[in-house]
């Protein structure tokens, strides 16, 4: 257990180190991007003076080391900052954001997880015939077609022709759940259908790969069934990559979503970030993109965690 | 057959038809007895603004860094939140006149250099207290102070002083100004108490509405205030819900989810407008595109070169494919029927043989840089590429350069002797004129230096004699349609959507789109 315990805590320290790398990436980004806050908040509004005086009051006549290290000195005691453009406090904002964008993700993979592994059991059993095929089929297709125009389709036909689900998705605190999940049916449905080719594929080959050794063959010869054999035999040996790949996707229902949530107007992280980028404001940019870092990072940590515990010889390299 | 409907429909309404025959022309439409009745009851209500209800909006242009400071605001969502819980002194009316708002009458010196706004009697804030002369004075030093960041500024440059006495606000200018009243109308310069120097952000006013939840770039909902003093703002409650993605936007509308959007894209505008429950509405108003020369680089400093490119365009091209119609053919100045001064100067047109005269004449050789980017304005790429086309027809070369969105206002525009661009326009011609076309204004983005035209400007402002005034405007337009930088291909109509869930639509010929930002407030819920 002690070397688990030794693995673990490299794995971790590994992560903070990525994340403080990242944060002088995020940095040193967000000092290249053309124009400054005060031209962007002002916009094509802005006499000389007015520029001036908002720099003066933002701090921007810092130089950039001194800000960055004010920064990160924030962050490691929880305070983001404020925003430059609204002086709204950052932590705040944000939180609200971000429930809004777990919420969403939190559905989407509640749907979309099982569904996809389930979909993959089938497509394993009935291998080569026709739901196969149609599985794989009709998943490779909605993987293929951009997302935005999948957020279109189903807000036309859906929203505007049926009328079953409405085409906007703003939600807000005095909605009931019932009201806040009919809002996101469609931008749901939209990320099921993105997310579900990938996870389908991975769990189908991943099991078909077990499907060949030798146990499972037994296992056929005890006179198993073939979906029990392929739920208690193949499934648990082959979860290391299918954890891998869910991962990879539950990241991406969190920091991937923009162009989902600008499509339906969810009010995510997303949103919020590309109206900040637009606008220069670097603190908001740096605490959106480090958090986005962190959940990239942390999800991979887990699922590296995971296919530690779940695979032996990797507990016990050579 | 929509189409009939709707016309009979409007004929009862302005009472230019009878029921009688409203009832037979229907009949004779195909529609049922019972039908047409309940049209026409429909019909008749519709006219009579109803009490009550919520009107919704899908309004493009917010964004979750807005603030709710006046002195701030930028886009048509910050400005349409703004007329729901606050009023300038003074507010443009929908033919270009003026109404009063805070200030109930004004009054100028002869020599219009002393302006007094005396405050309306008896109305209050929506914190309940009383609105003095003091506030006023408060807000319009805010918005002028040295260290202020209001988009106001540049308008308040040209006073004096400032001050009170008893129920009148004072302002006394530099040089005399007989547009000082439309001035005030300008967006930012909403009364605040105390100026909201306590509080710039407090969203206390003296509006119709009162704004109950804010969430910066997603949703704004505001309740009627019971004590308003006049007699705007029909619905009980009234949604904005940012919707800056086009597509969505048009979904919103078509599904009913929203009762009225601005922005409707001209490309779709038509497809739009199909649905049996939508009206696109257009106002024509100040707005244009433009393409800009800087008048004292080379090789713009050539008077010739810049008559070539000034041919070298076909306008009515540009009204066709870049605005799909929804617009009109620009004549190389900024101002356009819209403004109350207005006189026509003879049109411009495409002609190649010109174009070439011109630019042999001026005896520059090679390709022609030409900066554009997605947001200078809608298409812009597009209409640079049918300037190259239709300037090469008469041997100019231009090169495209496509520079990105971000930086566009800082890197490119006012920077750059020769770029894609857009104005929103002014109110009067004098507005327009000092921001864009005075030697010394900061935005001369033609870098126009012309002394006749610098000492007309400060003459016609002086002067309150109407004709007089109008004279001197149609020289400085002729002034800048030949010797300026600008080539203004077109002025576009802002295209809104408006659903028949609601009335009280209004025509306008000034302002921003959704009747200058008053639409939610005029209209009414019918249905």
């Amino acid at each position: 257990m002690g070397l688990v315990g030794k693995l673990l805590a490299q794995r971790i320290a590994l992560g903070l180190l990525l994340l403080f790398l990242v944060s002088i990436l995020i940095f040193v980004g967000t000092q290249i991007l053309p124009g400054d806050v005060a031209q962007s908040v002002l916009g094509q509004s802005a006499t000389p003076e007015a520029l001036a005086n908002l720099r003066a009051e933002m701090g921007l006549d810092q130089p950039a080391i001194t800000r960055y290290f004010a920064w990160l000195g924030g962050v490691l005691t929880g305070d983001l900052g404020t925003a430059l453009t609204s002086g709204q406090d950052i932590a705040t904002s944000i939180a609200g954001r971000l429930a809004n964008t777990l919420f969403l993700a939190f559905w989407a993979a509640l749907i979309s997880v099982p569904l996809a592994i389930f979909l993959g059991l089938l497509a394993v059993r009935y291998r080569d015939r026709w739901p196969d095929k149609l599985i794989s089929a009709v998943t490779l297709a909605s993987i293929s077609i951009p997302e935005f125009l999948i957020g279109y389709l189903l807000m036309y036909f859906i929203g505007v022709k049926l009328g079953w689900a409405p085409s906007v998705a703003t939600i807000y605190d005095s909605m009931s759940l019932g009201e806040k999940l009919q809002a996101i049916a469609l931008p749901v449905a939209v990320l099921t259908l993105v997310v579900l080719a990938h996870m389908m594929r991975m769990t189908r080959a991943a099991i078909l790969n077990v499907m060949q050794s030798a146990y499972v063959e037994t296992a056929e010869l005890k006179g198993l069934s073939m979906f029990k054999i392929i739920w208690r035999h193949a499934f648990p040996n082959s979860i290391a990559p299918i954890v891998n790949v869910v991962m990879l996707n539950l990241a991406y229902l969190v920091v991937g979503v923009v162009v989902v949530e600008v499509v339906f107007t969810y009010p995510g992280m997303g949103q919020y970030l590309v109206d900040h980028v637009s606008k220069r404001d670097v603190p908001v940019v740096q605490a959106c993109g480090l958090i986005f870092a962190a959940v990239y990072i942390g999800l991979n940590m887990v699922a590296d965690i995971v296919s530690i515990l779940a695979n032996p010889r990797l507990r016990h390299p050579k | 057959m929509k189409d009939q409907l709707e016309y009979l429909k409007r004929q009862v309404q302005m009472n230019r038809m009878s029921r009688r025959a409203f009832l037979g022309r229907v009949s004779a439409l195909g529609v049922g007895a019972a039908m047409a009745n309940t049209m026409l009851a429909t019909s008749l209500r519709a006219q009579t603004p109803q009490k009550g209800g919520t009107i919704r909006v899908g309004i493009q242009g917010g964004a979750s860094s807005d603030s709710l400071d006046p002195a701030l605001a930028t886009n048509a969502t910050a400005t349409s939140v703004l007329r729901l819980w606050g009023e300038p002194l003074l507010e443009l009316d929908p033919q270009g006149g003026l109404e009063a708002k805070v200030a109930e009458s004004y009054e100028a010196s002869d020599d219009a250099k002393i302006w007094r706004f005396k405050i309306r009697d008896g109305i209050t804030f929506s914190n309940g207290k009383d609105v003095t002369a003091e506030d006023v004075l408060a807000t319009m030093e805010r918005h002028s102070g040295e260290d202020t960041k209001s988009g106001a500024l540049g308008i308040m440059r040209g006073i004096k002083s400032m001050s009170v006495e008893g129920n009148t606000f004072i302002v006394e200018l530099d040089q005399p100004n007989a547009d000082l009243p439309y001035l005030m109308t300008d967006y930012h310069l909403i009364i605040q108490p105390n100026g909201g120097k306590d509080d710039p952000t407090a969203a206390i006013g003296t509006g119709p509405y009162v704004l109950q939840t804010v969430d910066m770039g997603v949703r704004f909902v505001a309740t009627k205030r019971d004590d308003y003093w006049g007699d705007l703002g029909h619905a009980d409650t009234i949604e904005f819900t940012v919707i800056n993605d086009d597509t969505a936007r048009m979904a919103a509308l078509q599904s009913g989810q929203v009762d009225m959007v601005n922005r409707v894209p001209p490309r779709t505008a038509n497809l739009v407008g199909r649905a049996p429950n939508i009206d696109i509405r257009t106002t024509s108003g100040p707005g244009h595109y433009v393409f800009i020369m800087h008048c004292n680089t080379a090789p713009f400093d050539n008077y010739d070169l810049r008559m070539a490119l000034k041919y070298a365009i076909n306008r009515e091209e540009m009204v066709e494919k870049i605005l799909f119609g929804y617009g009109s053919v620009g004549n190389d100045t900024p101002i356009n029927s819209s403004y109350p001064l207005y006189t026509p100067l003879e049109q411009r047109s495409y002609d190649p043989d010109k174009a070439k005269h011109h630019y042999k004449k001026s005896g520059h050789e090679g390709s022609i840089l030409l900066r554009t980017s997605d947001n200078s304005f809608p298409g812009a790429p597009d209409a640079a590429a049918l300037f190259q086309q239709s300037a090469s027809a008469a041997g100019i070369n231009i090169d495209i350069k496509r520079e990105p969105n971000d930086g566009y206002w800082s890197e490119v525009w006012n920077a750059k002797p020769f770029c894609t661009s857009y104005w929103g326009g002014r109110p009067t011609q004098d507005a327009m004129f000092s921001t864009a076309y005075l030697s010394t204004a900061d935005w001369n983005d033609t870098r126009f230096f012309n002394d006749r035209f610098d000492e007309l400007l400060f003459k016609a402002r002086a002067e309150l004699d109407e004709q007089k005034r109008k004279e001197m405007y149609a020289e400085m337009s002729m002034l800048v349609h030949d010797k300026g930088g600008l080539i203004l291909p077109m002025f576009n109509d802002f295209v809104d959507g408006v659903s028949d869930r609601v009335a009280g639509w209004e025509d306008a010929k000034v302002g921003f789109e959704l009747n200058n930002f008053y639409a939610p407030m005029k209209m009414w819920v019918a249905a």
